[in-house]
């Protein structure tokens, strides 16, 4: 492997050297083990420092996004006028002088009259408090994303699929559908459509998975088109499997990789548009938290209480590099050549 | 190909593959607006609430006189052709609610110019870093130089453009005092600072990402190999042979990257206030001003698919392999 990675420039690098047989004679055994397919790519997987920590990442927010809202003594959607604004209160923190609810020297828990109250990330213009919001928040927009993503990856599998495998007239049909559907900028087609069907949890979900199959369709069918001609399937032909047994046990399974790759960049793609339509006031109706509501609602008071919007941006911000470094990793494992 | 064979069958001009091939790829883009058109016109159609300002204060009567004044009691198809065939004279019907009865020719013009500016700005500023960290992180491979690169691509990627906007005004507008935070007529130029770094971020990462992982494949390859072996100096080999491949197919990137600026350029106006298409297009949507919407979402997919158009010619153009097997396929 040292002579293809070797830059051009060092001539000594292009010349051929004898290997030292000898070295490695006691070790043959281990170094040519046979691995499965399965075990190879955990092992290159596990090898990828930035992956792993990414999944350790995203499991923890997955974790605190279930268990955080169901242990809080506040509710995502209790309005308190009384306690509007305040800044964050840790305990432990508190003693370090950093996030112990004092604004310029004035301690505004003991003035709104709740002393011995902690409200973690602080509370927002009407008295909710944001750490439950956040994290409810973060749990529907998790949500949201995976349906849509699961949802529109299966459309986009058997469009991919169906166009690949039946080619001809078939395929230029439905390629050419997609072609004026992916024409449209997905930013305009989402808008659209969230404003012709309301801004509503399952509508959200609809838009996204109208919007988001596409890639994964052109993903399939291209895979499909390279194991259509191979010798497994014309083998399988010749032998007379059926038609739907060749797609599903030939060549569904020689998609995978490519299909675990992009189903995991679609995530974050998924998570941004919610976050994005809540921005531009396409989001969930109040009083439900997601990410992008909370964003959106705190970024008019960014400049006076920036925690208010630092919460849900530093998740969302940790949910997006997380899921994409994930995806590089899982990329490189599954599909060493490409990378 | 059935466009070209049947070109040459009747007696028209002989053009050249490249002509035929433009010629093609313009058509088609043609057809597409067609059908975009006639789908967000349809989708429209089905768009609830009214467009106008005061509608539960008029009676059934004063609606439907409206209705009948801006046409909108004949069925949806008819309309739509009226509203093309218009649309072809320059005509782009009037808003309803949002300023009454203004043309919205008159309403976007000056718009689009900001819009635009801040876009191409911002692609110009992240294609150009993009490409520089790129091949400095390329022949760097390994070094602090490439680490950093890489960790900025991913953060780039990642972070959506108002995650961004949001840091950059809090930090460098608000806290440091460098830059305004919100856009100003007053001064355009200082202003637009913050908007264009923050739409640069995802354009600069996404070139640099491919960049440096074209040029490492492209330093790699038998032709560099041979070059080298020939005696071409470094420099040479870098910026004439490994380079000009490199941009090549940093081209290709260039589409989603387009993409991105656009539905940056909605959020960055709203989150600087600047007076673009994309708050008049936000404001458009929450007023129902039917002709408005249609109209800036009519003219985001013309600048997608003419983005798309040239990106496709300038492939041709430049890369002589993909010209070959265009003329004959």
């Amino acid at each position: 492997m040292t002579t293809s990675n070797a830059s051009p420039f060092v001539d000594e690098d292009a010349l051929f050297r004898p290997a030292d047989f000898m070295a490695h004679a006691d070790t043959d055994e281990r170094e040519y083990a046979n691995y499965s397919y399965i075990r190879e790519t955990v092992n290159r997987f596990l090898s990828n420092k930035g992956a792993l920590v990414s999944l350790v990442v995203i499991s923890l927010i997955v974790l605190v996004a279930i268990i955080a809202p169901l242990v809080s003594p506040y509710s995502y959607s209790d309005v308190n006028s009384s306690i509007t604004n305040l800044p964050p209160r840790i305990p432990g923190l508190e003693q370090l002088g950093i996030c112990d609810g004092t604004q310029n020297g004035v301690d505004l828990y003991a003035e709104a009259g709740i002393p011995n109250e902690y409200h973690f990330f602080g509370t927002d213009g009407l008295g909710r408090d944001v750490w439950t919001r956040v994290w409810e928040g973060t749990r529907i927009s998790l949500v949201i994303a995976l349906i849509a993503v699961v949802v529109g990856v299966l459309i986009g599998i058997v469009y991919g699929l169906v166009s690949g495998y039946f080619g001809g007239k078939v395929d230029i049909v439905m390629q050419r559908f997609t072609e004026v559907l992916s024409s449209i900028p997905q930013l305009v087609i989402t808008t659209l459509l969230i404003v012709v069907l309301q801004p509503g949890l399952a509508n959200i979900v609809i838009v996204l998975f109208i919007t988001g199959w596409i890639d994964m369709s052109r993903i399939v069918r291209a895979q499909v088109l390279k194991c259509k001609t191979q010798e497994f399937t014309l083998a399988a032909r010749t032998l007379g499997v059926s038609s739907r047994d060749i797609i599903f046990k030939e060549i569904l399974p020689n998609t995978m990789p490519q299909v675990v790759v992009t189903f995991m960049f679609s995530i974050p793609n998924a998570i941004f548009l919610e976050a994005f339509l809540a921005f531009i006031g396409l989001g969930i109706p109040a009083p439900t938290a997601s990410l992008g509501t909370m964003i959106n609602d705190g970024y008019n008071a960014a400049m006076i209480y920036p925690y208010q919007v630092l919460a849900p941006v530093m998740v969302l911000a940790i949910l997006m590099l997380g899921f994409n470094l994930f995806g590089d990793g899982l990329r490189d494992a599954l599909d060493p050549e490409r990378s | 190909m059935k466009l070209s064979s049947k070109g040459e069958g009747r007696n028209g001009p002989r053009l050249s593959p490249m002509a035929r091939y433009i010629l093609k790829r313009v058509v088609i883009a043609l057809v597409t607006l067609f059908v975009i058109m006639f789908v967000l016109f349809m989708l429209l159609s089905f768009m609830p609430g009214s467009p106008f300002n005061n509608e539960d204060k008029l009676t059934p009567d004063q609606i439907a006189a409206l209705r009948a004044h801006y046409g909108l009691d004949k069925p949806v198809i008819e309309r739509f052709f009226l509203y093309v065939w218009n649309m072809l004279h320059g005509d782009f019907g009037v808003s309803y609610s949002i300023m009454t009865n203004m043309p919205i020719s008159q309403m976007v013009g000056p718009r689009i110019a900001l819009t635009l500016t801040i876009g191409l700005e911002a692609g110009i500023l992240g294609a150009v870093v993009g490409v520089v960290l790129g091949i400095v992180a390329a022949l760097r491979e390994r070094s602090v130089w490439d680490t950093f690169a890489t960790i900025l691509a991913v953060i780039g990627v990642s972070l959506p453009s108002f995650v961004v906007a949001l840091f950059l005004s809090y930090f460098l507008g608000f806290q440091l005092k460098l830059f305004p935070i919100l856009y100003s007529t007053a001064q355009p130029t200082i202003s637009t600072v913050l908007p264009v770094l923050a739409l640069a971020m995802f354009p600069m990462a996404s070139v640099e990402r491919y960049t440096r992982s074209e040029m490492i494949s492209i330093m790699n390859s038998d032709f560099m190999l041979l070059a080298s072996s020939k005696g071409v100096s470094k420099t040479k080999l870098v910026l004439r042979h490994a380079l000009r491949n490199t941009l090549i197919s940093v081209i290709t990137v260039l589409v989603p990257l387009l993409v991105s600026l656009m539905s940056g350029s909605l959020v960055m106006e709203k989150v600087f206030s600047i007076p673009g298409l994309g708050s008049l297009y936000i404001q458009a949507i929450q007023q129902n001003d039917y002709n408005v919407v249609l109209t800036i979402s009519f003219i985001y997919s013309v600048m997608f698919i003419l983005a798309m158009l040239l990106v496709d010619i300038a492939y041709v153009v430049i890369d002589p392999r993909i010209r070959i097997a265009g003329g004959k396929d």
